[in-house]
């Protein structure tokens, strides 16, 4: 189970202190689906960042089965069963597919097992092990692999940042089916955020973030609609000298 | 016989566990060590200096050529010239390599390795040439190797110069002389300086060949106080295509400058150069320590596969 209680995170440059995470409290059980949606901006990012320690809050507390890992170092976290997919993942210079897998899976992969792993994500692996993970691949190629690597972390959380983004349609379904497949096995507690409706309706609970809190949470019956009535974004009225 | 540092050396700059198969020539300290010849490859011994020469037959195939130099008395120099004959369609794998292990001694040790390739119509010659240093002397590790090749019509070499620690100066030259009609030549540098370790690696690769190519890869690794310069240089003569990359990551007080220079003297040469240097990115350390490496096992990670 983890908890975040009263997490914040703020930053302060030239301008002041802005605060990015305000006073999320929330509880995820094990081997849910959640998915985190809301509109850009609101934080979601950070908190999942916070989550896995890449970012770490200026207040609150964080805790797995009951310990207190808010002052744990990325590593620790990693070590501890927390996987996190990046939203934009890195390039690597000279770093095979192969290679990227068996550090995340913590030991050489035999070629089946890496190639499942690719599988999974809609990448066919004969054509894709041996390449290195550099910007020869494209964005949706270097996505997949690196949903791929939290695949083959087999941790106890998974959290996934956009999985959708950059991926084309085809890819996309296997992705979900992949996502219900975990779920259905009861393999990990699964944290999606996402903007995408297929991937949305997969989760038993959504969790709505914005401006830094924590808006609404509850099943996917309840709170969609909400979004849906709620979706008119940003400046729907015309600009007439500078006034709307 | 070798003895164990001798045997280890060897292991690094040439992967030998044992002596291979194929031609061997094993140099150390400035004597012929061992050689072994093959029906198709002859090794001789230079008579008007220090060297040897390497006939390759023509149509040779799948064989190779091991010539190792190992140099463990402190304060020994050492030049030596190697030329390469390899005849038409012969193909072959050369691995050649220095290590200099200097214990006890205050004097520099040092070989300079001038090697020069002439290589036939349509050969295939894939060249691996490792530096290695270690030892607790005072006296510098100091390597400068020169590697000449010529290369006939439709001749194919892949070039690969690996220098990883060890090695406090080393000047190198490279130059490649395309005058076969669709020659290539493939050169790939590694290079990994540490501690006040300098390097500059001077290149020179003159396309005048019909069709010929070249691709450069030049990736290095710059740590501590060390400084390291690259100057290569490409010339198009001809209808011709070449591709320079030079990749570095800079880390410490490293300075490394990267200079690639390109020039087309017809209008069919088209000639493409790439150059970065930068510190690894946060970003990659981060992705690795998600996946529960340390902070200093991602980085080790970040550089092996960059140099890999």
């Amino acid at each position: 189970m983890l908890e975040m209680k009263n997490l914040c995170f703020s930053v302060t440059d030239e301008n002041g202190t802005t605060d990015i995470l305000n006073d999320v409290s929330l509880t995820i059980e094990d081997k849910k689906f959640i998915v985190i949606t809301g509109p850009n901006g609101g934080g979601k990012t950070t908190l999942a960042k916070v989550i896995m320690g890449i970012n770490q809050p200026t207040g609150g507390q964080l805790l797995l089965n009951g310990t207190d890992i808010t002052n744990l170092s990325i590593s620790e976290r990693a070590k501890l069963g927390i996987s996190y997919g990046f939203q934009q993942p890195p390039r690597f210079k000279g770093m095979k597919v192969r290679d990227l897998l068996a550090i995340a899976a913590g030991k050489a992969l035999g070629h089946d097992e890496a190639c499942a792993y690719l599988t999974k994500v809609g990448l066919c692996a004969r054509d894709y092990l041996d390449r290195d993970v550099d910007t020869s691949l494209s964005g949706g190629e270097v996505k997949r692999i690196e949903i791929a690597t939290v695949l083959a972390r087999k941790t106890p959380i998974m959290i996934f940042d956009e999985p959708e983004a950059g991926i084309d349609l085809w890819s996309f379904a296997r992705l979900t089916d992949t996502f219900r497949e975990i779920h259905d096995q009861k393999q990990a507690t699964i944290i999606i955020i996402s903007h995408q409706e297929r991937i949305i309706r997969l989760a038993d609970e959504i969790i709505l973030i914005g401006g830094g809190k924590l808006l609404d949470r509850g099943s996917v019956e309840r709170i969609y609609p909400k979004i849906m009535a709620e979706t008119v974004t940003g400046c729907n009225m015309l600009e007439v000298d500078k006034k709307c | 016989m070798l003895n164990e540092i001798q045997k280890r050396i060897l292991q690094e700059v040439a992967d030998m566990a044992a002596i291979p198969n194929g031609a061997v020539n094993i140099r150390s300290d400035g004597q012929k060590q061992y050689r072994h010849n093959t029906k198709n490859i002859e090794i001789i011994s230079k008579t008007d200096k220090d060297g040897i020469d390497i006939h390759i037959k023509p149509f040779t195939k799948g064989e190779s050529v091991h010539i190792p130099v190992v140099l463990t008395a402190s304060g020994f120099q050492d030049t030596v010239y190697n030329d390469f004959f390899i005849g038409e369609g012969a193909e072959v794998n050369i691995v050649a390599g220095c290590g200099i292990h200097n214990c006890g001694g205050c004097g520099d040790s040092q070989h300079n390795g001038i090697h020069t390739f002439y290589v036939g119509k349509n050969a295939k010659v894939s060249y691996v040439e490792k530096h290695y240093g270690e030892g607790d002397g005072q006296g510098k590790r100091i390597l400068n190797p020169q590697t000449v090749l010529y290369l006939e019509e439709g001749a194919s070499v892949n070039l690969e110069t690996v220098q990883i620690r060890g090695v406090d100066d080393t000047t190198r030259y490279t130059k490649a002389v395309l005058q076969g009609a669709n020659s290539e030549i493939v050169i790939t540098e590694k290079l990994l300086t540490h501690g006040e370790q300098k390097a500059v690696s001077d290149m020179d690769v003159f396309l005048d060949g019909e069709g010929s190519r070249t691709q450069v890869i030049s990736r290095s690794v710059a740590q501590d106080d060390s400084t390291q310069i690259f100057y290569p240089r490409v010339t198009g003569n001809q209808e011709c295509f070449g591709h320079v990359q030079c990749d570095a990551i800079i880390m410490g007080n490293a300075k490394v400058r990267a200079i690639p220079e390109i020039t087309c003297n017809h209008v069919d040469a088209s000639l493409i150069h790439e150059a970065a240097i930068g510190k690894i990115a946060g970003e990659q350390i981060l992705k690795l320590m998600t996946l529960g490496l340390s902070y200093e096992e991602a980085e080790q990670k970040i550089l092996d596969g960059f140099l890999k």
